[in-house]
């Protein structure tokens, strides 16, 4: 393979899988928020905030790097898709502002903090649900002519993307509550076990409709899934996911499975998104534009991929570290004076 | 709604409105987290719990600003691709990786470090804490330098050819990094993010002097440290500020000229204005007052130097002069106010009275906030100067806006203003009744006890055991 084919294709690895961490990190702290209305009392509330207080912000970094990324590798790409997700991408920006700043805000007030409660419930819902619709309508197709993006301004809006937004909150409140189960103790816990069965199920539910869906959006998609050699992973991929989803259900039920309830949530969402690069691959705009043709030149790419690789091990180092100095679970009185 | 707009009008507000909102958090938080981490420096080295005090004071602040800074700023990164995608395109070569760099070695790393200092301090021992404000702050420098790198390029752009596809390609990175304007920008930029922080510190520090709280060693501390700060900086920064303006007359003599108010040359020496109201149409200063050849003194060190006006640039080359004109007076302005407080800070520290001058204390609350005023001013005049072009010489800003109908633009226009106001005018509520509080001795930061219990994990009981005893017995001695 040519070498600036392999860099752009690097590229595009990389940025899926700063995509990915992202999916995952803020995906439970954004899943806090939409669980936030399971635990009314003030003092749970206050216990799950500080689960993911010290954390929060370095997860929220792998989105910009994913923007960031797209812009720096693949300008092109992110000059058109940006205007095309133009309403769902501004009400992920909107959102992010209000439960962002509810983790500084409601500590400061008291007459205020259950509207700040309200602005970090509203906020991560609809960071989630615009996230997903997103992504309902990048694979749904964009409208492109020449080098701009050429539809209108609700394009985006259709029943698939719609039902890709309510997967993303339920799949982001499964990692939630998974979360919570790792970090919390006595009635939190159980309620977050009671949970994570609740959503568990609505996410499979979701991965089995979309999966059945996205085929049928595309002929492309649908030769990739249902002929030679898709069929490969396509009979695979529900037995893996079927036996994913039976684990992850018989371990929430164990009480001294505390980890593995998290780990197996990750697990299902790798497994969607390798589902999904198999849909997209060698497009970074489905049937439009591909990762190569939306590449920078070499000289762009590899000044940046030097420093990406040496610099995102050192960042996965200190964010390890930052885990590990918080790691363990939380409890209600910890931390009064 | 928005229908009879132009919809790259509309993007041109839009984008002005969210980084000045942007950049509001960051002129103050730069400066912050570097006063912190020297707070904190100082508090290991002396044991002196009056630096402790005034680490606990600010940090709690500080959390605030930043919060609101990365909230806004993640607007920022994504606000290129939906309004400007052309311009991302034609420049995504050069100036994206930059960007890229910003994220990979700022922002993960102010990020990553933020969680310890915040919360940290009991965790991980004294010197790793100490480490990680000092990640922090060197975090937040390291941000401004690739953001203002990537802002010089399209400044004063260099290092570059244009491809076939209208793309502009990279072919010499030092040159695009270092371009002629950026080591001007960036010194001057981050002295005016110390200087605003340190003026907000000894406002803060002024109010609770006048408030008759001078026996509080804190409250002596953060003004004494500010005025100290103020009488270095503000100085340089003026000179930094003249040697920016040669730099921006070499370059981008056009921008100089709106700054002047230089519609007609000079070739006898031109006047520095000091007032006047600018009209495009006419091309003239209308009521002009000035000193002359003062201009022809500052930009070229010669009374006679002949200066060329904007009557030697096409018309549609030329910036909107009023806008530059004010904003250029506004920020000078404050420059030589700040001077003023400087000298009457140090006449009044070597008179003794650093603590009893009433007036001193006055003037520096007045001037609290004045180093916002002063950055958002000078950035209008920076960016309003380099208009018509979004890319000096090499792309004009209506090529470079998104292919969207108005009434999209205009409806996020309208929620960011909402949403901006609303949220952040909270926030600033928020920051300025902390900052009414006097610094107390038994702040315990971050985790005190109307804030939150944030010691995510298993604490370490022995540790906590110590923290307590030792702010025990500290408060017991303040007793006493
Ligand atoms: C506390 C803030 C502050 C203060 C007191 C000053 N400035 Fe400033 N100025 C800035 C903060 C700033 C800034 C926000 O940082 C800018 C905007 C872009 C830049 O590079 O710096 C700026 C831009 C800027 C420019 C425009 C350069 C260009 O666009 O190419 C000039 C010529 C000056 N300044 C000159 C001065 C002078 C002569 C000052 C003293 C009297 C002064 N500034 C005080
Ligand atoms: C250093 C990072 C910055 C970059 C890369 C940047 C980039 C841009 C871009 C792309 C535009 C295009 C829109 C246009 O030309 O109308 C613009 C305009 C503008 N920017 Fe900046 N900017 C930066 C910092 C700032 C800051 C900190 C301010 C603070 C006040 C500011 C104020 C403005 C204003 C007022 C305009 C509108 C000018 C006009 O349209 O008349 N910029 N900038
Ligand atoms: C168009 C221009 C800009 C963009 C796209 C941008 C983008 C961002 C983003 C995405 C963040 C959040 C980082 C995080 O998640 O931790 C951020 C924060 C920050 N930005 Fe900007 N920024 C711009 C202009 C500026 C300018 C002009 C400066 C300073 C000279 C600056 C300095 C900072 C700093 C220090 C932070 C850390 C947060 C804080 O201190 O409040 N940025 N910016």
């Amino acid at each position: 393979m040519d070498v600036s084919v392999w860099l752009a294709n690097s590229w595009a690895f990389l940025l899926a899988l700063a995509v990915f961490i992202y999916v995952v990190l803020d995906g439970f702290d954004l899943g806090l928020g939409v669980l936030y209305p399971f635990f009314p009392k003030e003092k749970d509330r206050d216990l799950l905030m500080n689960t993911v207080a010290p954390v929060w912000d370095g997860n929220e970094t792998w989105l910009v790097l994913g923007g960031g990324g797209l812009f720096a590798a693949f300008p092109l790409a992110y000059g058109i898709i940006m205007p095309a997700l133009y309403v769902p991408i501004i009400a992920m920006l909107l959102a992010l502002i209000f439960r962002g700043v509810a983790f500084e805000f409601r500590w400061r007030t008291k007459r205020w903090k259950k509207y700040w409660d309200m602005a970090f419930i509203g906020g991560s819902t609809l960071a989630a649900f615009s996230q997903g619709i997103a992504l309902g309508a990048l694979l749904q197709g964009i409208k492109v002519d020449g080098r701009a993006y050429s539809g209108g301004w609700w394009d985006w809006l259709s029943p698939f993307s719609f039902l890709t937004g309510l997967a993303v909150i339920a799949g982001y409140a499964l990692l939630g509550s998974t979360w919570l189960i790792m970090k919390t103790e006595g009635d939190v816990e159980s309620r977050a076990r009671k949970l994570a069965w609740g959503f568990g199920l609505a996410t499979i539910g979701f991965i089995a409709i979309v999966s059945l869906f996205t085929p049928y959006l595309e002929t492309e998609y649908y030769r990739r899934w249902f002929e030679m050699p898709g069929l490969f992973v396509t009979i695979p991929m529900p037995v893996i996911i079927a036996f994913i989803t039976f684990y992850l259900f018989k371990s929430l039920n164990i009480h001294h499975h505390e980890y593995r309830p998290f780990i197996l949530s990750i697990l299902l969402f790798a497994l969607c998104f390798i589902g999904l690069g198999i849909s997209m691959y060698p497009y970074i705009i489905p049937t439009e534009v591909t990762i190569v043709e939306a590449a920078t030149p070499f000289i762009s790419q590899i000044f940046m991929f030097v420093g990406a690789c040496v610099l995102i091990p050192i960042i996965l180092g200190y964010t390890i570290y930052a885990y590990w100095v918080f790691r363990g679970k939380v409890s209600h009185d910890e931390g009064y004076h | 709604m928005f229908e009879n707009f132009d919809a790259i009008l509309l993007a041109r507000i839009q984008f002005a409105f969210t980084i000045a909102f942007h950049f509001i958090f960051p002129a103050f938080t730069i400066g912050l987290a570097s006063y912190l981490a020297v707070l904190n420096g100082s508090y290991l080295k002396t044991k002196d719990k009056a630096y402790l005090q005034l680490f606990n004071f600010w940090v709690k602040i500080f959390a605030i600003t930043f919060a609101m800074g990365v909230v806004s700023g993640i607007t920022m990164s994504y606000q290129f691709g939906t309004n400007w995608s052309i311009f991302s395109d034609i420049a995504g070569p050069v100036i994206g990786p930059l960007m890229a760099y910003e994220v990979l070695t700022a922002f993960f790393l102010e990020a990553g470090f933020l969680g310890i200092m915040l919360f940290g301090r009991d965790r991980v021992g004294p010197k790793l804490h100490m480490f990680a404000c000092s990640m922090v702050a060197f975090g937040t420098a390291i941000s401004a330098t690739w953001i203002l790198s990537v802002n010089s390029w399209m400044h004063t752009p260099d290092g570059y050819v244009l491809a076939e596809n209208g793309q502009y390609i990279p072919v010499d990175w030092m040159k695009v990094i270092f371009t002629p304007s950026f080591p001007y920008r960036l010194a001057h930029t981050l002295t005016a993010a110390y200087l605003t922080t340190a003026f907000i510190v000894g406002g803060v520090g002024a109010w609770h002097l006048l408030k008759g709280r001078s026996d509080n060693k804190g409250v002596r501390t953060m003004f004494s440290m500010a005025m100290w700060m103020i009488a270095i900086t503000a100085p340089l920064q003026i000179f930094l500020g003249d040697l920016h303006g040669l730099n921006t007359l070499e370059y981008q003599p056009q921008k100089v000229m709106a700054m002047e108010g230089h519609y007609e040359s000079h070739p006898e020496g031109a006047p520095l204005y000091l007032f006047g109201i600018p009209d495009d149409e006419e091309q003239t200063l209308k009521y002009a007052v000035g000193i002359p050849k003062l201009s022809s003194l500052i930009l070229k060190h010669d009374l006679n130097a002949p200066m060329a006006g904007l009557d030697t640039i096409p018309d549609d080359e030329q910036p909107p002069v009023a806008i530059v004109f004010w904003s250029f007076r506004i920020m000078v302005g404050i420059g030589f106010l700040m001077l003023g407080a400087a000298i009457v800070g140090l006449w009044a520290r070597f008179r003794g009275a650093l603590y009893d001058h009433k007036f001193l204390h006055r003037f520096m609350l007045l001037m609290g906030p004045s180093g916002l005023v002063a950055v958002l001013a000078g950035w209008i005049t920076t960016e309003v100067g380099r208009q018509p072009y979004t890319i000096w010489k090499l792309l004009r800003t209506e090529h470079s806006a998104s292919p969207l109908d108005a009434p999209a633009v205009g409806a996020s226009l309208l929620a960011f203003i909402i949403v901006y106001f609303f949220v952040f005018g909270a926030g600033v509520f928020y920051i300025l009744r902390l900052m009414s509080k006097p610094p107390k001795i038994n702040d315990m930061g971050m985790n005190a006890e109307e804030g939150p219990i944030r010691t995510a994990g298993t604490t370490p009981a022995q540790q906590t055991q110590s923290h307590h005893s030792e702010m025990i017995s500290s408060i017991q001695k303040e007793k006493e």
